[in-house]
C-alpha cells in the first residue's frame, strides 16, 4: 500500500468524485467528499513524512517507465504543496457543510462536491507528477472544476466571474501547452527530469526561449501575478463562501509552485535566472503588486474584494522572494505560501460566517458586528494581524525571512516595500475593524454568532497560524530544504 | 519563580481583573502591583545586586536568541518604578464604577466636559495590560521582544483615551495610535537593519556611528515616543483628552520606556544633546499660552523630558544616572501634578485655567498636594527634583557645555512659572470662580499623599535613592553652592510673579489666563514669548500648511487610480485582460530574445 501512495493519494479521490455525484443526496454526497479529504490529507501526510525520511520518491505509474510513461516524482517542495492543498481542502470540507447547506440548493450539493473532489485532486496532481503533459492535464481538471464551483456563487455576477475566469484560464493553460509543445519539439521528451538534462544543450535555439516566454506568460496568468490578476478580484469575490476560502488558500499556490517547478527544476537557475534574467521581470512587477494591490484594496468597501486584492499584493510577496533567486528568497517564498494559505483562509472563512448571518459583506453593512458575532470578527482581527505581519503570527515569520533575504542582497529599497505593504495592510484590516467595533450596529437587525460549523474551521486555520508563527522551526526547516532542492536543480 | 517575566503577572491580573466587580476587583488591582514589585526586589532585584547583570529567561525564534527578562540596574530602576507608578495609579483610580461624583458640581457640561469616569472594568483592563506591556518593555533582552511590548504600549494605552468616550477622544486616539504603530514599525526596521549587520538582535548599545542607518531609525523610533521635537504633539493632544484617571498612567509610562530605551541604546550620542537642550525650553512658550491645565502639563512633560534626553546625549556617568534619576522623580511629581488636575477635574468637570480658581476654599488638601508636586517639579531644595535634575546641569559643566547649561537654566525658571507657579495659582487661586467642590474622593487623596512623601523622601534622602541608580558616582546636592543658587533662582522668579501681583499691574481677573500669562512674561523677558511664539507659531502653519496640501493632493492621486472605480480596482472587460497578456507576451519575447 505504502508503495502506491502516490498513486492512491490522487486515484482514490478520482473515482470518490464521480461517485460524489452519482449518490444524489446532499449528506451522503458531502461525506463522501469529507471522505475523500481526509483521505487526502492523511496520505499527503505521509508523503512528506516519507519524502523527509527516504529523499525524492519517483513513481512509474502503471510500471511504464519513463520517458514512455507517466513518472510521479515527489520530493520535498511537491510533497509540501501537496499537504497544503490537502490541509486546506480537508478543513475547508468541514466549513462547507454547513455554509454550502445554505448557499447552494439541494440538487446541485452533490455536483458541487464532485467539482471540489476534483478540484483538489487536480491541485494535488500537479504538485506530485514529474511529466509536464500530466501537469497540462491536472492543470486543467482543477481549472474547469474550478470554473464549476465559481459559477455556483449564488450571486448572479459569480457567473459572469466565472465565464471571465475560463477564458483567462484557458488562455494561461493554452500558453502553458504551448510552451510545454515547444519543450516537446526541441527534445522529445516530456518527462521532467529528462527534459532538465536535455535542454542545456538546445539552449541557444530561438525556440526554447519562446517557449520560456509563453511558460512565464501562462504560469504568471495562472497565479494572478499583477497585471494578469484581473480575473482574481471578481472570481474571489462572487464564488460560494467555501470555494473562495479553498481557492484563494490553494489555486493561485499550486501556480506558485508550478512556476518553482519549471524555472528551477526544468529550465534550471543557470538559464531562467542568469541567461533569461528572469528577476528582472518579476522583481518589478512584485512590487508594484504588493504596493498598488495593497492600495486598492484599502479602498474597498466590499470586504471579499478587499481580500481577493490583498492576495493579489500576497503573491506579490511570493514573487519577491522568488525573484531574488537565492536559498532565503525561496525559502520565503514558500514559507510564505504555506503561511499564506492559513491566513487568508482564515479570512475569507470568517467572511463567509458573516455572509451566512448578514447576507453581505459590504463593509457598511457589518458595523457594530464586534459585539454581535464576537467569535467571527475575532477571528477576523487575529487572521488580521497575521496579513499586518504581528510577531507570533505566520505573517511576521514569512516577512522576516522576506526582509533577510532583501538584505541579503543588498536591496534596501525592496525591504522597505515589504514595511510600507505590511503598513498598507494594517490599514485595511483596521477599516474593517473600525466599522465592526466601533461602528453603531442597526436596530433592526437581530444578528446571532455564526454556528459552530463554520467557527470550528475558521479557528483551526487561526490557531494554526498562530501556532505555526510561535513555532516556526518545522516549517521554516520544511521550506529550507526544499528550497536548497529546488536551487541545486536535479542530481 | 525568579524567571518569571514582571509582565506575566500584570497581564494574568488583566484578566483576572476583567472577570471580578466591586471589592474583589478593588483588592486585585492594588495586589498585582504590590506583590510584582515585592517580587522583583527580593528576586531579580537581590540577585543582580549580589551576582550583576542576569538573563532569566532565552527563547529561539528563527535562528535568534530572545532573552523577554533580562534584568540589569538600569532595567531594574525602571521595573520598581514602574511597579510603584502602576500602585499610585490604582490607589487613584479606585472609586471607578463606585459611582462617586462626576463632574456634577458645575451644571451646564458640554461636550468637552464629558468627565470619563464610568467604563470602570475597562480602564482597569487597559491600564493593567499598559503596565505590563512598559515592565515588558524594560525588560527585554532583544529588539524582537521589545518591539512586541512598544507596539502593546500602543494598543493597551489607546483605550484609556477612548474611555472618555467622545467623539473628540475618538479621533485623538486612532491620531495616537498610528503614531505609535509608525513608532513601532521603524524600531523593527531598524532591528532588521541592525540585526543583518551584526547577526544579533540583542538589545544594548546602537549609538549613530558604524551601523548605516540602523541607529538613526532607532533613534527617530524611539524618539517619537520620547516626544522629540516635532514628534511631540501626540503627548500635548492625547493626555488631556484621557479621563481624569487615565492620563495618570499614560503619562508615567510611554515616555519613560522610550527614555529608558535612549539610555540604554543611545547613551552619549551627541545630537541628543541639542534635541534635548530644545525639549527644555521650546514647550515654556506653548506652556504659557495654553489655557487646558492638563495640557500644560503635558507641555511640561515635554520639557521636563528634555533634560532626560539631554542628560543621556551627555552619556557621562552622572549624567545617565541623572536621566534615569530625574526620569524616576518625574513619574511621581508629574503624576502627582495630573493626579490634582484629576481630582479638580473629577469634582468640578473643568480643567480650563478661565473656568476654575478659588478652589483652595473648599477643596484644601488637594490645593496643598498641588503645591507640593509643583514644588517638587520646579526643583525647591528638600523635594526630589533638587537632586535628580542637578546631576544633569553639574554634568554639562563638567563636560564644558556651557551654552546648554545656560539654556536648561533658563528652562527651569520656565518650569517654576508654567507648572509651579501657573498650576496651582490659576486652579486653586486666582480670580474665585465660584465653584464650591468638595474634596475628592478619599482614595485620591490617600494617592496623592502617598505621591507628595514620596517627592519629599527622595528629595529629603537622597543617598539611599541613589544606591539603586545604575552606574557607580560620587555626588552630593546639598553643598552650599548648589542650595544658594537655586534658591536665588526660584526666589527671584517667585518675586517677580509677587511683585505684579502687589503692585497691581497684574491684570483683571477675567482675562486671567491668555493676557495675564503673557503680560508675566513680558514683564520677565519682553517681547521673548510675542517673537519667538509668533515665529515659530508662523512657521509652524506654513509647514504644516504645506505638508498637508501635499498630502492631500498626492492622496487625491492615489485615490483616482486605486479607488473603486479607478483602472486598478474596477472589473475590466476579458477583452482588455487577454489584451494586456498579448502585451506581456511580446514584452517577454523582445526582453528574452533580445
Amino acid at each position: 500500500m505504502s508503495e502506491n501512495l502516490p498513486a492512491l493519494l490522487i486515484v482514490v479521490p478520482l473515482i470518490l468524485a464521480p461517485v460524489a455525484a452519482l449518490v444524489g443526496r446532499r449528506d451522503l454526497s458531502w461525506a463522501v467528499a469529507a471522505a475523500a479529504c481526509w483521505w487526502a490529507f492523511g496520505a499527503a501526510l505521509a508523503l512528506l513524512r516519507r519524502v523527509q525520511a527516504e529523499g525524492v520518491i519517483r513513481y512509474e505509474l502503471g510500471g511504464w517507465a519513463p520517458p514512455i510513461g507517466i513518472e510521479y516524482r515527489v520530493d520535498l517542495a511537491s510533497a509540501f504543496v501537496a499537504l497544503i492543498v490537502a490541509t486546506i481542502g480537508a478543513v475547508t470540507v468541514v466549513y462547507a457543510r454547513t455554509s454550502i447547506a445554505q448557499e447552494i440548493t439541494e440538487d446541485r450539493a452533490p455536483l458541487f462536491y464532485a467539482a471540489y473532489i476534483l478540484c483538489l485532486t487536480g491541485l494535488m496532481g500537479i504538485a506530485i507528477t514529474g511529466d509536464v503533459f500530466n501537469v497540462f492535464v491536472f492543470l486543467e481538471i482543477s481549472s474547469l472544476s474550478a470554473y464549476a464551483l465559481i459559477a455556483l456563487g449564488h450571486d448572479r455576477r459569480a457567473l459572469t466571474a466565472a465565464y471571465q475566469y475560463l477564458i483567462m484560464g484557458s488562455v494561461g493553460a493554452t500558453f502553458i501547452v504551448i510552451g510545454i509543445g515547444l519543450m516537446y519539439v526541441m527534445t522529445g521528451t516530456l518527462n521532467m527530469v529528462d527534459l532538465a538534462e536535455r535542454l542545456p544543450a538546445v539552449a541557444d535555439n530561438r525556440t526554447i526561449p519562446v517557449a520560456f516566454a509563453f511558460l512565464t506568460v501562462g504560469v504568471t496568468l495562472k497565479l494572478a501575478l499583477f497585471p494578469l490578476h484581473l480575473w482574481l478580484p471578481n472570481a474571489y469575490t462572487y464564488a460560494p463562501s467555501a470555494v473562495t476560502a479553498f481557492m484563494a488558500s490553494t489555486a493561485t499556490k499550486v501556480s506558485v509552485y508550478l512556476l518553482l517547478r519549471f524555472f528551477f527544476t526544468v529550465f534550471g537557475f543557470d538559464f531562467a535566472w542568469v541567461g533569461m534574467e528572469l528577476h528582472r521581470v518579476l522583481m518589478p512587477l512584485s512590487v508594484v503588486a504588493i504596493l498598488a494591490m495593497s492600495l486598492v484594496a484599502i479602498y474597498q468597501t466590499n470586504v471579499k474584494r478587499l481580500l481577493a486584492f490583498s492576495s493579489v499584493a500576497q503573491i506579490g510577496y511570493m514573487m519577491l522572494g522568488i525573484s531574488f533567486g537565492s536559498v532565503l528568497g525561496v525559502t520565503a517564498g514558500i514559507l510564505h505560501l504555506f503561511n499564506h494559505a492559513l491566513m487568508k483562509g482564515a479570512l475569507f472563512m470568517a467572511m463567509g460566517c458573516v455572509m451566512y448571518r448578514v447576507g453581505s459583506v459590504s463593509t457598511d453593512r457589518m458595523a457594530g458586528l464586534g459585539k454581535a458575532m464576537p467569535w467571527t470578527m475575532a477571528a477576523f482581527v487575529l487572521a488580521g494581524l497575521s496579513l499586518i505581519g504581528v510577531p507570533l503570527t505566520v505573517g511576521f515569520v514569512s516577512k522576516w525571512y522576506l526582509v533577510q533575504a532583501a538584505l541579503e542582497q543588498g536591496q534596501w529599497a525592496v525591504a522597505g516595500v515589504v514595511m510600507v505593504g505590511s503598513l498598507m495592510a494594517l490599514v485595511y484590516i483596521w477599516k474593517v475593524v473600525e466599522v465592526a467595533y466601533f461602528g453603531e450596529p442597526d436596530p433592526d437587525h437581530e444578528l446571532r454568532e455564526a454556528p459552530l460549523g463554520l467557527l470550528v474551521p475558521t479557528w483551526i486555520l487561526v490557531i494554526a497560524s498562530f501556532w505555526f508563527g510561535i513555532d516556526a522551526t518545522t516549517t521554516a526547516e520544511v521550506a529550507t530544504a526544499a528550497a536548497e532542492t529546488l536551487l541545486r536543480g536535479l542530481p | 519563580m525568579s524567571s518569571l517575566p514582571p509582565f506575566v503577572l500584570f497581564f494574568v491580573g488583566a484578566v483576572l481583573v476583567g472577570f471580578t466587580r466591586g471589592a474583589a476587583r478593588k483588592a486585585l488591582v492594588l495586589a498585582i502591583p504590590a506583590v510584582g514589585g515585592v517580587m522583583l526586589w527580593v528576586g531579580a532585584g537581590a540577585d543582580v545586586a549580589a551576582n550583576g547583570a542576569q538573563q532569566y529567561l532565552t527563547l529561539e525564534l528563527l535562528g535568534y536568541t530572545l532573552t523577554p527578562f533580562r534584568a540589569d540596574k538600569l532595567s531594574l530602576l525602571f521595573g520598581y518604578l514602574f511597579h510603584l507608578a502602576a500602585f499610585l495609579g490604582f490607589v487613584y483610580a479606585l472609586h471607578l464604577g463606585d459611582g462617586t461624583p462626576d463632574g456634577s458640581v458645575a451644571g451646564d457640561v458640554g461636550e468637552e466636559d464629558i468627565v470619563g469616569n464610568a467604563r470602570a472594568g475597562l480602564q482597569h483592563v487597559a491600564a493593567m495590560l499598559y503596565a505590563g506591556s512598559a515592565l515588558g518593555a524594560v525588560f527585554a533582552g532583544d529588539f524582537i521582544t521589545l518591539f512586541v511590548f512598544w507596539e502593546l504600549l500602543a494598543i493597551t494605552s489607546v483605550f484609556l483615551i477612548w474611555a472618555r468616550d467622545s467623539e473628540r477622544s475618538y479621533a485623538t486616539g486612532f491620531r495616537y495610535l498610528i503614531i505609535h504603530v509608525v513608532s513601532g514599525v521603524l524600531l523593527l526596521s531598524g532591528a532588521l537593519m541592525l540585526a543583518h549587520e551584526t547577526g544579533s538582535v540583542e538589545f544594548g548599545h546602537v549609538g549613530l556611528e558604524g551601523n548605516g542607518w540602523a541607529g538613526w531609525i532607532l533613534l527617530v523610533s524611539f524618539g517619537i515616543k520620547a516626544g522629540f521635537p516635532l514628534a511631540h504633539n501626540w503627548i500635548t493632544e492625547a493626555y488631556p483628552e484621557s479621563t481624569p484617571t487615565g492620563t495618570v498612567f499614560l503619562s508615567a509610562f510611554t515616555t519613560k520606556v522610550a527614555v529608558y530605551a535612549l539610555a540604554r541604546g543611545f547613551a552619549g550620542a551627541e545630537p541628543l544633546i541639542l534635541i534635548g537642550t530644545a525639549m527644555t525650553f521650546f514647550p515654556i512658550f506653548f506652556a504659557v499660552l495654553e489655557n487646558d491645565l492638563r495640557r500644560v502639563l503635558g507641555y511640561s512633560m515635554i520639557n521636563q523630558i528634555g533634560f532626560m534626553v539631554a542628560g543621556i546625549g551627555i552619556g557621562t556617568a552622572m549624567a545617565v544616572n541623572g536621566a534615569v534619576a530625574h526620569a524616576f522623580a518625574d513619574v511621581i511629581f508629574k503624576g502627582l501634578l495630573f493626579m490634582s488636575m484629576g481630582a479638580v477635574m473629577t469634582m468640578t468637570g473643568r480643567t480650563k485655567g478661565t473656568d476654575l480658581g478659588g478652589l483652595y476654599k473648599t477643596m484644601p488638601v488637594t490645593a496643598t498636594l498641588c503645591i507640593m508636586g509643583a514644588a517638587a517639579i520646579s526643583a525647591f531644595p528638600l523635594f526630589s527634583a533638587f537632586v535628580t535634575k542637578s546631576m544633569i546641569m553639574v554634568a554639562a559643566i563638567e563636560e564644558h557645555h556651557y551654552v546648554v547649561w545656560l539654556f536648561m537654566l533658563f528652562a527651569s525658571a520656565g518650569v517654576l512659572e508654567h507648572a509651579g507657579i501657573k498650576i496651582p495659582f490659576f486652579s486653586f487661586f486666582a480670580h474665585d470662580s465660584g465653584i464650591r467642590a468638595k474634596e475628592p474622593p478619599k482614595n485620591m487623596l490617600v494617592a496623592m499623599s502617598i505621591g507628595a512623601v514620596l517627592c519629599v523622601l527622595i528629595g529629603a534622602f537622597p543617598a539611599a535613592f541613589y544606591t539603586l541608580l545604575p552606574f557607580e558616582m560620587d555626588y552630593h546636592p546639598y553643598d552650599l553652592r548648589h542650595v544658594v543658587t537655586q534658591l536665588q533662582l526660584l526666589t527671584f522668579g517667585a518675586l517677580g510673579f509677587v511683585t505684579l501681583v502687589r503692585t497691581g499691574v497684574y491684570p483683571d481677573e477675567k482675562r486671567a489666563v491668555h493676557i495675564d500669562a503673557e503680560i508675566l512674561y513680558r514683564k520677565l523677558g519682553p517681547w521673548v514669548v510675542k517673537t519667538v511664539g509668533g515665529t515659530v507659531g508662523r512657521a509652524d502653519a506654513f509647514v504644516r500648511a504645506s505638508v498637508m496640501e501635499f498630502v492631500r493632493s498626492t492622496l487625491g492621486l492615489v485615490a483616482r487610480a486605486h479607488g473603486q472605480m479607478g483602472p486598478l480596482a474596477r472589473s475590466w472587460p476579458a477583452g482588455s485582460m487577454v489584451l494586456w497578456v498579448a502585451l506581456l507576451l511580446s514584452a517577454y519575447l523582445l526582453f528574452y530574445l533580445s
